[in-house]
């Protein structure tokens, strides 16, 4: 038992430590792509305890920077099925256990 | 009277102004003319409006103007007025106070003068309340209110409308789990580990990004240039998959088909078709040469041209192979039809063939381009006629190829490739025998003998049979250039092909159009077997497996096989093999390594067919 809680905690820690902002899929430009990606990891670590205004903030930025109606989902578990305007999607993985998915659709 | 001349005369004087008036003159108490008469005549007078202004009246008006411009008070300027006109008047009135009598008649005079004073006093003041009146602010009101408005024009409204194009859209869909996640985390730290990067997490990312951009740029870039040739093969690949999967049956047939019911026929075979190859550019061609390439067991030539003295077109060489039965590999054309073709056994790729205009050609199938690697010319010493058959030789001393010719011209001809030509060197001249003439001048000319088909000893390699248009079979010797070793009385028509038996060696076969097939042995002069196939025969082969089997094709569509060990009066096989009516039955060879023949006709098809077991027997080795 204590074998197990000590290598969860070592899974845990392994995440972390390898917890750097990894892109699953996208297809933006590659300005784009790097602000989003730079904007996400700041949402996610500033607010970390609350999703949802992590998503707040990401959402409201890139509607200021690149146009109106994007999208955002930021979760630890979830599955999707989305249509986004072709060169408008990120999804991506961070800090080992979130992914977030930014996509525009008006 | 029209052409009178009146004159008129134009003067000053008015016409109409008498010319004697005559006055009364007191003086003399008695009426005297004037002397000088008015001529004035008026025509139109105007009265103006215009008044001196230095005059009286001028004056005057002048004076009420000023006066109504400059007034705060109107009433001042009609005062003025009046009293400047009542001094006047009083004036007239005093000088009438004054004299009585005198003032009668001045009063009237006067009177007249003040009523002519009071006119224009009048007048005066008539004239002064209408400035007065003018000069007072323009009250409005409903009476002299004047309303003006006036519009603009106003534009025309036109519709428009546009729609942008919508963004495209895409769908994407996805599964954020844990393990996806710490998947995907470990993959990436596996390619961490091996590009052996060092750096922390984000320049780690910053960099992979990079690599994986570089990555895909090379990946690119090596697809590229393998493009145009790898597709090419694959494509070819993929030709002979499709091939197979629609011609799979056939394939089956051909590779395990075996006639069961040859066990019942008692010794008779069938023929089973198997692919059939056609070519749309010689569809109106003939087949009129087959041959088997001595290499690739499944690689056919055949020859294009056509028979008919009249119709004489261009000639087509093609390639085909069992694998591909849509399309030949090899395509070449030629001006004059083809009549013949032989491969090179040493060479596979060397092609000689034989034209209708008395050339002949070399074709090498290594070479990309569909002309000929050689060719004979005029100059060269080409045939006169039609060349009908050739065949390769084994390198001459000088380690050239070369090849025979036979032509109806009469002349068998060698011809040798020396580096890019064609050398000729005739090597018999055929003369039809007993058929020397009389020619002019005492000459005895001898008739040319028109050589159709030859073929040279298997193991021999100096002795060669010549069949001719007269049904002659010649044995020659190629050292003996004008001299025959024997003479065949063979048919009666032209000899259409002659073949050596290729494990017997001193037998051969012929067949003409005749209607018969006759097997010889060289060293007795009448035919061993003769077989009356009921129509002119077209070609005759032997098969490669059995020395008593051989197939000959008739005009009428038909193949017939013999297999002398067998049956040694009858065809074992006598099969319909062309599709349509009308249609004859050309060449035929066997393929030396399957139980293939291949049949061609004149409309330019190639029918491959299946020998049945029956027809296959190998004979019992001793």
């Amino acid at each position: 038992m204590a074998d197990t809680g000590e290598g969860k905690k070592e899974e845990a820690d392994y995440k972390r430590l390898h917890s750097f902002p990894l892109i699953r899929h996208t297809d933006m430009p590659e300005e784009m792509r790097v602000e989003a990606m730079e904007l996400c990891v700041t949402a996610c670590e500033k607010y970390a305890t609350n999703n949802e205004s992590a998503a707040k903030m990401i959402k409201e930025m890139m509607d200021k920077k690149f146009g109106s109606s994007w999208h955002v989902v930021i979760g630890e578990s979830f599955g999707f099925e989305i249509t986004h305007e072709m060169k408008n999607l990120l999804y991506m993985f961070f800090g080992g256990s979130l992914a977030v998915c930014v996509w525009k659709c008006s | 009277e029209l052409k009178e001349e009146i004159t008129r005369i134009l003067t000053a004087n008015n016409p109409h102004a008498p010319q004697n008036i005559v006055r009364y003159s007191f003086k003399e108490r008695a009426y005297k003319p004037i002397s000088h008469v008015d001529q004035m005549a008026i025509h139109f007078s105007l009265n103006g409006n215009m008044i001196l202004k230095d005059s009286d009246e001028g004056r005057r008006q002048t004076i009420k103007l000023t006066t109504s411009e400059g007034s705060d008070l109107p009433f001042l300027s009609s005062e003025k007025a009046p009293s400047a006109v009542t001094p006047e008047e009083a004036e007239v009135k005093d000088e009438e106070g004054t004299g009585d009598a005198q003032v009668a008649e001045e009063e009237e005079a006067e009177g007249s003068g003040a009523a002519e004073a009071a006119e224009p006093a009048e007048a005066a003041e008539a004239e002064e309340p209408p400035p007065p009146a003018v000069k007072e602010q323009k009250l409005a009101n409903q009476f002299n209110f004047i309303e003006r408005a006036s519009r603009t024009l106003n534009n025309p409204m036109q519709e428009r409308a546009c729609q942008s194009e919508p963004t495209p859209y895409r769908n994407f869909s996805g599964t954020a789990n844990q393990w996806e996640i710490y998947d995907a985390y470990m993959e990436e730290l596996q390619k961490v580990e091996e590009s052996k990067e060092k750096e922390k997490s984000k320049a780690q990312t910053a960099q992979k990004e990079e690599e994986k951009k570089k990555g895909r740029k090379l990946t690119s870039l090596v697809s590229q240039s393998d493009d145009t040739t790898k597709i090419s093969k694959a494509a070819k690949i993929v030709e002979r998959i499709v091939n197979q999967n629609t011609f799979d049956d056939i394939a089956q047939d051909f590779k395990y088909f075996e006639d069961a019911s040859d066990e019942y026929r008692d010794q008779q075979g069938t023929l089973l078709p198997l692919w059939k190859f056609q070519y749309d550019k010689t569809k109106s061609l003939a087949v009129t040469a087959i041959s088997w390439n001595p290499k690739y067991k499944d690689l056919f030539a055949v020859g294009y041209g056509s028979y008919d003295f009249m119709k004489q077109g261009g000639g087509m060489l093609l390639l085909y192979t069992m694998k591909n039965p849509s399309f030949p590999e090899y395509v070449f054309s030629s001006d004059s039809g083809i009549m013949c073709l032989d491969f090179h056994n040493d060479h596979p790729y060397l092609i000689a063939v034989g034209l209708y205009d008395g050339n002949v050609a070399v074709y090498n199938l290594k070479k990309a381009t569909s002309q000929f690697s050689y060719k004979s010319s005029a100059k060269s010493g080409k045939h006169t006629e039609p060349v009908w058959q050739v065949k390769w030789q084994k390198d001459d001393m000088d380690n050239n190829l070369n090849f025979f010719s036979v032509s109806s011209d009469g002349r068998i001809v060698s011809w040798t490739l020396i580096k890019n030509e064609l050398v000729h060197t005739d090597v018999i001249k055929l003369s039809a025998e007993g058929t020397t003439l009389q020619g002019p001048e005492g000459l005895q000319l001898q008739m040319p003998g028109c050589g159709t088909s030859f073929d040279f000893h298997k193991k021999i390699d100096y002795l060669f049979l010549v069949g001719t248009e007269e049904g002659k079979i010649y044995k020659c010797s190629k050292n003996y250039s004008s001299q025959f070793l024997d003479v065949f009385e063979a048919h009666h028509m032209a000899v259409d092909s002659v073949s050596w038996n290729p494990y017997h060696l001193k037998v051969f076969i012929s067949c003409s159009s005749d209607w018969t097939v006759k097997i010889w042995d060289h060293t007795i002069k009448t035919p061993m077997f003769v077989y009356d196939l009921n129509s002119a025969v077209g070609d005759v082969a032997w098969s490669p497996y059995s020395s008593t089997v051989f197939a000959a094709v008739t005009i009428d569509g038909k193949a017939h096989v013999f297999d002398l060990n067998i049956n040694k009066y009858e065809a074992l096989c006598t099969q319909l093999v062309v599709t349509k009516k009308k249609n004859k039955a050309c060449h035929i060879q066997f393929n030396p390594v399957y139980p293939i023949v291949v049949v061609g006709d004149e409309r330019g098809h190639i029918i491959s067919l299946k020998l049945s077991p029956n027809l296959r027997k190998m004979p019992k080795v001793k």
